[in-house]
């Protein structure tokens, strides 16, 4: 190794240290900008009306987006109903009674691969599967998609947690003459009641930002949502419908649900990640 | 003592469990076959020249993915380019330089890009984040590079540069945030040692916590790509959406996954959306070399590092 002056080591490292400290300052000052834009422009656009009505033709005074949040909810909620029971499931196999076998292998693959897979490829998948063989798009479409994006984060996250419960738990419980499917639900779940739960609301909080794959299943609409087998008003498609329109009013109509799905998912995330740090102290 | 008999429910929840689990599997099946059949009508149409045909004319029937792929590989190559520097020294800064107080906080913002849901960072991009690159960056950028094909043509914003940067701002959390479990991981008394010795900061994570991590680093560069390889709407929204190629990254163009978010519902006829269908099974085949060189270079580092998994 070339031996080099001192001054010139120390030259190095210190521009190193001010680069790696302005890198960080740079990732913060990014993330500011987003969150105080989205912040600043949003707010302009959040009303009572807001929350409450339906959207208004362009050019006219008023009108919101209560539609879409209420869709939105809904969607959300549909896609746990199927997406969550089906991952814990999955999950507890994994943990459980897979374990190191072939068949868990394979399965473990295709959940890393399922959730690498883009979004919008599950969701023209659903759409060849679902909306062209009914010849509609709905709201349950829309569901089934971010249920499928939600299954392997659950499966994996509920594996993982239920892993970390000492196996002298089961062994007692089974010891006591329980049924294994009584030891599992009664008392392993509960050991892993609190991963379970942040990992699930982790899943849930990002597959409800989702947008790429609505577009093509539940699409969007300026009604209220009254059956999921339509069209289904939705935040993010409408996000995405009004950004690209030429009208002032609807993009601050874009703005202001962006505000509120941003507050959502990040509310949620710093939410549930708190609580984990609160716990594991 | 009698025993109350009960029905033994073990197989059942067994089974149940299982087919949870095979639901995953079946899932990743039925997409690869929907997807093949979907496209069945444009694999025999276009057969191997769609890859490479540049044209996309739903009117006269002609279908290319050319334009796409490109845009998508570029639009990457950018973001890869300016996220895996970035990410690792905002690592060696959390993990070295930081007080744990500041580096908590600083972590955790950072984590916090990767919660911020895409379309978001589609809205910043194409109202603040392209005007301001218009204004400021890319008349700089041709005024330090004057003969640089990359950088010529008018300032407008959107384009695969803009797209490009709000991918690497996308994957930047994951890659730092993997980075710095891995930086973590490195023994301190080997550290210890080589400050010891009298070396730098520097000289510690160049010639010790880099070489010792450099494999989990190669993984979470590897995640980072996956992620910034599909991304659709914030690419959408600020890559300008026009299939052609050019050689200036000020030129709008698309990507895989921008295309379809665009004309998938517009697609008229059987062969324009067969031509679409194929695009995402060429997205999905991307993905999947990509997670399978992953799974071989993480199975390969645990078996150099003697892991059990």
């Amino acid at each position: 190794m070339k031996p080099r002056s001192l001054t010139y080591r120390r030259g190095i490292d210190l521009s190193i240290r001010v680069i790696s400290s302005l890198a960080a300052l740079f990732g913060i000052i990014m993330l500011g900008w987003i969150l105080g834009t989205v912040l600043f422009k949003g707010a302009a656009a959040i009303n009572w009306a807001f929350f409450t009505e339906l959207p208004a033709p362009p050019g006219m005074p008023g009108g919101g987006l209560a539609n879409a949040i209420l869709g939105t909810l809904l969607i959300t909620l549909l896609s746990v109903l199927i997406g969550v029971p089906v991952g814990l499931a999955a999950g507890v196999w994994l943990a459980e009674f897979g374990q190191e076998s072939k068949l868990a292998e394979v399965i473990r693959f295709a959940a890393n691969l399922l959730m690498s897979t883009p979004s919008i490829i599950i969701g023209v998948f659903v759409y060849v599967v679902m909306v062209l063989t009914t010849g509609k798009f709905s709201g349950t479409a829309g569901a089934v998609t971010l249920a499928i994006i939600m299954l392997p984060v659950v499966a994996r996250t509920a594996e993982d947690m239920l892993a970390l419960v000492p196996s002298a738990l089961r062994e007692a419980a089974l010891a006591l003459g329980m049924p294994r499917w009584k030891a599992t639900l009664g008392i392993v779940f509960r050991a892993a009641q609190t991963g379970l739960l942040t990992g699930t609301l982790l899943a849930v909080a990002r597959v409800s930002g989702e947008t790429a794959p609505l577009l093509f299943t539940a699409l969007n609409s300026p009604y209220w949502p009254e059956s999921f087998n339509e069209p289904t008003a939705n935040l993010t498609v409408t996000i995405f419908n009004y950004a690209m329109s030429p009208y002032d009013d609807w993009q601050t109509l874009a703005w202001g649900a962006s505000l509120l799905i941003t507050a959502g998912v990040l509310g949620t995330t710093i939410i549930t990640r708190g609580f984990i740090w609160y716990r594991s102290r | 003592m009698q025993t109350k008999s009960h029905i033994n429910f073990d197989p059942a929840f067994r089974w149940l469990t299982l087919a949870g689990g095979l639901a995953i599997l079946f899932l990743v099946g039925s997409i690869c076959y929907t997807l093949i059949i979907g496209a069945m009508p444009a694999l025999k149409k276009f057969g191997i020249g769609f890859l490479f045909s540049q044209s996309w004319d739903p009117a006269f029937k002609e279908f290319g993915a050319l334009s796409s792929v490109y845009g998508t590989l570029v639009s990457t190559a950018i973001g890869m380019l300016i996220a895996v520097p970035l990410s690792l020294v905002i690592a060696l800064f959390l993990v070295e330089l930081a007080p744990p107080a500041v580096s908590r906080l600083v972590g955790g913002a950072i984590e916090l890009l990767a919660a911020i849901p895409s379309i978001i960072y589609g809205m910043w991009g194409l109202f603040v984040f392209a005007p301001f690159l218009a204004d400021h960056v890319q008349p700089w950028l041709t005024s330090v590079a004057p003969g640089l094909p990359l950088f010529q043509g008018p300032p407008i914003g959107i384009g695969m540069l803009a797209a490009g940067i709000i991918l690497a701002l996308m994957v930047l959390p994951f890659i730092t945030s993997v980075t710095r479990d891995v930086f973590q991981m490195v023994p301190e008394v080997v550290k210890e040692s080589a400050y010891g010795m009298g070396s730098t900061t520097w000289e510690v994570t160049r010639k010790v916590t880099l070489p010792y991590g450099i494999q989990g680093v190669v993984g979470a560069c590897f995640l980072g790509l996956g992620r910034a390889i599909g991304e659709t709407m914030a690419v959408t929204f600020v890559i300008g959406n026009r299939h052609e190629i050019s050689a200036s990254l000020f030129a709008a163009g698309n990507s895989i996954a921008s295309t379809l978010a665009n004309e998938f519902t517009e697609a008229s006829d059987d062969l324009y959306l067969a031509a679409l269908i194929e695009l995402g099974l060429v997205l999905f085949g991307i993905t999947l070399v990509i997670q399978f060189i992953a799974r071989w270079w993480l199975r390969r580092t645990a078996r150099k590092l003697g892991a059990v998994r």
